[in-house]
């Protein structure tokens, strides 16, 4: 999976509801799958097994959403350069993230801007993810204290 | 078949203690595909001002789906558990989880309902060491696609 985007750290004074963060891209292919399967735990055989998958009415394999959640994640943890800044993060899966068994899997688009200043140096930002045109998460939203 | 609607504000004795491993944390990064130091590195996370390094934001899950299996897993309720699709997640955080934390959960059942042919189940994870210091709140909400009793309309799967 590959990562774009950097920036200097932002910080409350210098970002205005509608500051948009830079993007990130991700590419989830099947081993992405079977790794996120060991390290959470979450062996669910819609995630690794095609057959299954068919079986239980999915065109095919599809990522763990919270493989999905956690790679959107860090459109915001990128941008603070702080992962601990996050103090509320929440999504709704609106889609499933269907990957293939080629080279290429799945892209996922990341996008954010700053929804909101709130008190005590913290802002809202909105999160957007996409899969091909598939909106895949939706209501993606972070809390996150800045300097 | 619906679920048990009589779960609702049903809480579970705390869990037995969870310690969170330097390499636990490296091993999900991984998975995650994020590089940051802070998870790898305890002088990195030291400098950003934490005592050990410090786990991505949605580590908890690692912990906390176990525990809602508490409920989930309970024949009584009448979950198809082949059917469940994962509908939301929200973290709300004191601190980040970090390596040496001795962490047990809460588990609640917020609440249970039927919409649109499904059955939903909405809980939350009071994630806190064993010394009663609060870390994080983990709240999900589940879909059980086309096993309410009533009329099914289509519902498009997650995890």
């Amino acid at each position: 999976m590959i990562a774009t985007g950097s920036a200097p750290t932002p910080t409350y004074d210098s970002v205005d509801a509608g500051s948009e963060l830079p993007e990130v891209r991700s590419r989830i292919r099947r081993a992405d799958l079977i790794r996120y399967c060991g390290a959470s735990g979450d062996f669910n055989v819609i995630h690794w097994n095609e057959r299954a998958a068919r079986g239980a009415g999915l065109p095919d394999v599809i990522a763990h959403g919270m493989l999905t959640m956690a790679v959107a994640a860090r459109i915001v943890t990128n941008w603070v350069n702080d992962p601990g800044a996050v103090a509320e993060y929440a999504v709704r899966f609106s889609r499933p993230v269907v990957v293939p068994d080629d080279e290429d899997g799945a892209e996922l688009l990341v996008t954010a801007r700053v929804a909101k200043k709130l008190p005590d140096h913290r802002v809202r930002v909105d999160i957007v993810v996409r899969s091909g045109a598939d909106k895949v998460l939706s209501m993606a939203r972070a809390v996150v204290a800045l300097a | 078949m619906s679920l048990d609607p009589s779960f609702i504000g049903r809480t579970y004795p705390a869990t037995e203690v969870y310690e969170v491993g330097r390499e636990k944390i490296r091993e999900f990064a991984d998975a995650i595909g994020d590089p940051h130091p802070v998870y790898r590195d305890p002088d990195a996370a030291r400098a950003a001002g934490y005592p050990d390094v410090i786990a991505p934001p949605t580590f908890p899950i690692v912990i906390t789906a176990r525990i809602g299996e508490q409920v989930l897993f309970d024949p009584e309720l009448g979950l198809d558990y082949t059917k469940v699709v994962h509908g939301q997640q929200r973290f709300v955080v004191t601190r980040p989880v970090r390596a040496g934390d001795r962490l047990t959960g809460v588990l609640t059942v917020d609440n249970i309902q039927a919409a649109a042919g499904n059955d939903l189940i909405s809980t939350r994870v009071d994630l806190s060491t064993e010394d009663g210091e609060p870390v994080v709140i983990a709240y999900s909400m589940l879909v059980a696609r086309g096993t309410s009793a009533e009329p099914s309309t289509s519902a498009e799967p997650s995890s």
